[in-house]
């Protein structure tokens, strides 16, 4: 890993494969819990039906097939108790709403997990403003739940949370947690009567929080036009371009770099992403049509 | 994938899900590639109810229904009560084949006077209540999925009521005809014989049957998802074709569907 | 090891079959010169060319008017083609060995007791005879894409083990061509278990074994060894093949050149010509982009998952979201260009083109890579 929150191209994960194991072929894994978040979202806990499963870095994702209906990428949110995999998926087409049916017990295939991570290394000693938009809270939870462990390994930390409306907030009863241990701002799209917190863009919640942005490093994840708001934002209050990393989502069919969906420009986004820093494709995420 | 999603909704509690088929204006060749599945209609048979398919049994069991598949387009007043009332007892509405997806080979009445054939053609054109334009089902109802082909491809028919089934979304891709007829390994037509070929326009889902045999592509699969007609007429007119020819071509199968439509007066109609 | 002397195929076909490969060599077929099963040295294209250039492809007698007749003749190959006639006398075909390494369609697992398990990886040796040093080069890319990473694929690598690849020399590049520019051939240096330069007068072939399994068919065949004067008639076809390119492409600067031209006013202009049909694509010795399906069979109910070739010219290519990153044909044109020429030298370390010319002899409105480059 590179001190700048992406590891470089193609170095070696954890998880690497068994050697002869086919890069299509899913593992098959046990939903051992399933949790209602939202109305339309599931969080499950996997654990593989054979074996360990290979361990993760905050960041990764994996590919999850429900079977007979298809297969998509999921970030990680966190270690399943006994082993496994935490993963929260929002039902919107019919492989996650596949997988959201799918209950305690049940079989379904993982492969991974992929691509590289917040390497929250490169921020000790620094000021960490973590930024989630929307359901990229799932992918920055387990670096979260790492700076509430370890909090006096890092300078001042931030989170701040855009969500469309109160009632689609991921995880609040961690976030209510999480925000005795550092600064939470929660900001909704569209407030209800009770909601007495900020309304709009995250952009707006930056001003509201404390850094010391040549000494700070951000984590991003959300919508790609909330994160290059973001990282735009952070970087016109100085923080270098190296320093923020995003997560970024392209069309993926395999997670392994042989489909070629996935390609924004020179990047993988499954093999040199998902977490990338802005400074790499800030360039790129500006052309149109990439 | 521009075309429409079955919504995945599937029958709760374990109950066979009920499949109606339904006819308006059409030649029944897409009902028939259903009866045409053979073992596999069987299997289809095993695996739902049919409960509304007069082209295979007498039986009309009553809606709601979990899938109806819509053969033909509106062409009458009376069709347009019907259709209104298939959508409304069916939890699903797949169109199946040209007709009802892009107003088929009768749509070529939206270009002339239809009260002007019926007087040639019947001797009391007073009794045909006919309306004006041979439109698709779309036109008047949500449509959750939308089956191209004149006739239908057998093997889409089978994934689309397997994707159902299953709950997932049917593989059913939107882009070209070329993209089959190489994966099946037929060489181009129009670049090794110089034969016209609609191909590069037109949805894939035939497994480019006709490109395989030597032919040129007819187009009964509709538009693909981008198509750049301007482009292809530029080419068709290299190899010979004429502009009467272009806009027949484009108005055969889906003279309804809106790129052809562009397509046909882009070449001059 | 030295080269030697075939007098005749016959006996390189023979061995190969009593050695239990599937020998798939060139035919004509519906029109073009293409890779199918054959049982004898009779079922090669002897006698036959072809004309290529951008949206056309035509069949002739190598001596004599394009060949318009009927697809009988086409089907049977000429029996008046005489012993002297060359074999290989034509360009690339429709088809390269990709459709052999890298198939269509491959099911990937059948879900067994809900369960996936792996389909067989077992691949049928097949010995494919003349393949062109710019497939060659095709076939070490695609070596990088799926055996080079961390995640090979040992399917594509039971099917590589499987293949034995006798290679021709070029000697008749196709208006098309521009290998000689991207440094794939027209000779053949690398890659293969042998290499034939096809000679006439008299009609001989100059054979080098590239690989101990070569050497070993080699061998096993009667040959004699080859003379100055073989030699040097050798060297003259990849000399004058040199000369015959009918495309070019100038690689310096040319990756960055590309890289930079994102908002080039020429992916509009080319995208009104093109179709996004993705002809290119498939035809492409190279591309090596899939996408899965999933189907069930409905006789037993079994899942299935299967890749199959995708296009970067289709719309769901980059869906993301429910609406394609690339809607515009002009970003999907550049989306493929860019990657053959600049961002392939980012992930793969070379480029993605072998200067075969089949995107631009199978495009149907010919649109011509080698001039799109031109005119960045």
């Amino acid at each position: 890993m590179t001190p700048t929150g992406t590891s470089a191209p193609r170095t070696a994960p954890p998880g690497v494969e068994q050697p002869g194991a086919h890069p299509m072929l899913p593992a098959p894994y046990r939903v051992r819990s399933r949790r209602p978040d939202r109305a339309d979202t599931v969080t499950l806990a996997l654990e593989p039906v054979r074996g360990e499963c290979p361990p993760f870095l905050p960041g990764q994702f994996t590919m999850l097939y429900a079977p007979a209906v298809g297969e998509i990428p999921i970030s990680i949110s966190g270690h399943a108790r006994g082993g496994g995999y935490v993963q929260t998926v929002r039902a919107v087409g019919a492989v996650s709403r596949a997988l959201c049916r799918t209950g305690a017990g049940q079989i379904i295939g993982v492969r991974g997990p992929y691509g590289t991570a917040f390497d929250l290394r490169a921020a000790a000693g620094l000021d960490v403003v973590v930024a989630a938009g929307g359901l990229g809270l799932a992918p920055l939870r387990p670096v979260i739940r790492e700076l509430a462990a370890h909090g006096s390994r890092y300078g001042r930390i931030s989170l701040i949370v855009g969500t469309r409306t109160p009632a689609t907030l991921l995880y609040p009863r961690e976030l209510a947690r999480w925000s005795r241990d550092f600064d939470v701002l929660i900001t909704v799209d569209h407030p209800d009567r009770a909601w007495k917190g900020p309304v709009g863009l995250i952009t707006g919640l930056v001003d509201r929080i404390v850094f010391d942005p040549r000494r700070t490093c951000a984590f991003v994840c959300g919508p790609e036009v909330m994160m290059r708001a973001t990282a735009a934002e952070l970087v016109r209050r100085g923080v270098p371009a190296g320093r923020v990393a995003l997560s970024l989502e392209r069309n993926m069919k395999c997670g392994v770099g042989r489909c070629g969906h996935c390609q924004l420009g020179p990047l993988f986004t499954c093999l040199d992403g998902p977490v990338l820093t802005y400074d790499r494709v800030a360039a790129l995420l500006e052309v149109r049509e990439l | 994938m521009n075309a429409p999603r079955t919504n995945g909704s599937r029958p709760t509690g374990g109950r066979v899900p009920r499949l109606a088929v339904w006819k308006f204006a059409s030649c029944d060749g897409c009902q028939l590639t259903l009866l045409d599945c053979e073992d596999e209609l069987l299997t289809v048979a095993g695996r739902v109810e049919v409960a509304h398919f007069l082209e295979a049994s007498s039986i009309r069991g009553a809606g709601p229904y979990d899938l109806s598949l819509v053969e033909g387009s509106i062409t009458t007043p009376d069709d347009l009560e019907r259709i209104r009332h298939v959508r409304r007892v069916s939890r699903n509405l797949v169109t199946i084949g040209a007709c009802a997806t892009a107003g088929g080979i009768q749509a070529l009445r939206d270009f002339a006077d239809v009260r002007e054939f019926a007087s040639v053609v019947y001797a009391r054109p007073g009794y045909v209540a006919a309306l004006e334009r041979s439109t698709p089902i779309s036109a008047h109802v949500p449509v959750d999925f939308e089956l191209r082909g004149c006739p239908i491809d057998r093997r889409q028919l089978l994934e689309v009521i397997g994707a159902f089934l299953a709950g997932r979304r049917p593989d059913v891709p939107a882009h070209s005809v070329c993209v089959e007829c190489k994966l099946r390994g037929a060489a181009c037509v129009v670049v090794a014989h110089g034969t016209p070929c609609l191909g590069p326009v037109t949805q894939a889902g035939c497994g480019a049957l006709c490109p395989a045999f030597g032919r040129g592509c007819y187009g009964c699969f509709g538009p693909a998802e981008s198509p750049n007609a301007a482009a292809l007429n530029a080419r068709l007119r290299e190899l010979g074709m004429s502009t009467p020819e272009l806009v027949r071509v484009y108005r055969t199968f889906n003279a309804a569907s809106e790129p052809f439509r562009r397509a046909a007066e882009e070449a001059g109609a | 090891m030295d080269r030697v002397v075939l007098d005749s195929l016959e006996p390189l076909i023979a061995v190969l079959t009593g050695m239990g490969y599937t020998v798939a060599g060139p035919t004509v077929r519906d029109g073009v010169i293409r890779f199918a099963e054959i049982s004898s040295a009779a079922d090669l294209p002897a006698g036959w060319t072809d004309e290529q250039n951008a949206g056309r492809y035509r069949l002739r007698r190598a001596a004599g008017p394009e060949a318009t007749g009927s697809q009988d003749r086409l089907e049977t190959g000429d029996a008046s083609a005489g012993d002297g006639e060359q074999v290989f006398g034509y360009a690339a075909s429709p088809d390269s060995a990709k459709r052999y390494t890298h198939p269509p369609r491959t099911t990937l697992f059948r879900l067994r007791d809900g369960v996936p398990e792996e389909a067989g990886r077992e691949a049928p040796p097949i010995a494919l005879l003349g393949v062109r040093p710019c497939d060659l080069a095709a076939l070490a890319v695609q070596d990088r894409v799926f055996l080079g990473g961390r995640y090979p694929d040992p399917a594509y690598r039971a099917r590589r083990e499987a293949l034995l690849l006798i290679a021709v020399d070029c000697a008749t590049p196709g208006g098309t061509c521009f290998c000689a520019s991207m440094g794939t051939g027209p000779t053949a240096v690398s890659g293969f278990d042998v290499a034939l330069t096809e000679l006439t007068g008299p009609h001989r072939f100059v054979a080098a074994a590239g690989s101990p399994r070569g050497a070993g068919l080699l061998a096993a065949l009667p040959t004699r060894p080859a003379t100055a004067a073989d030699l040097e008639a050798a060297e003259e076809v990849g000399r004058t093949a040199r000369t015959r390119m009918g495309r070019r492409v100038e690689l310096d600067g040319l990756k960055e050149r590309v890289a930079e031209a994102h908002d080039s006013p020429i992916w509009n202009e080319t995208a009104s010509r093109c179709l996004s049909c993705a002809n290119c694509t498939m035809v492409c010795p190279t591309c090596f982009c899939t996408t899965v399906e999933d189907g069930a069979d409905l006789a037993d109910g079994t899942a299935a998952r299967a890749e199959r070739w995708d296009s970067c010219f289709t719309l769901g290519f980059s869906e993301l979201g429910g609406a394609p990153v690339r809607g515009s044909g002009a970003a999907r044109y550049r989306q493929w260009l860019t990657h053959k020429f600049s961002t392939w030298v980012d992930q793969f370390g070379g480029y993605g083109c072998v200067g075969c010319g089949r995107c631009i002899t199978w495009c149907p409105t010919g649109i011509d890579i080698t001039e799109e480059l031109e005119r960045l």
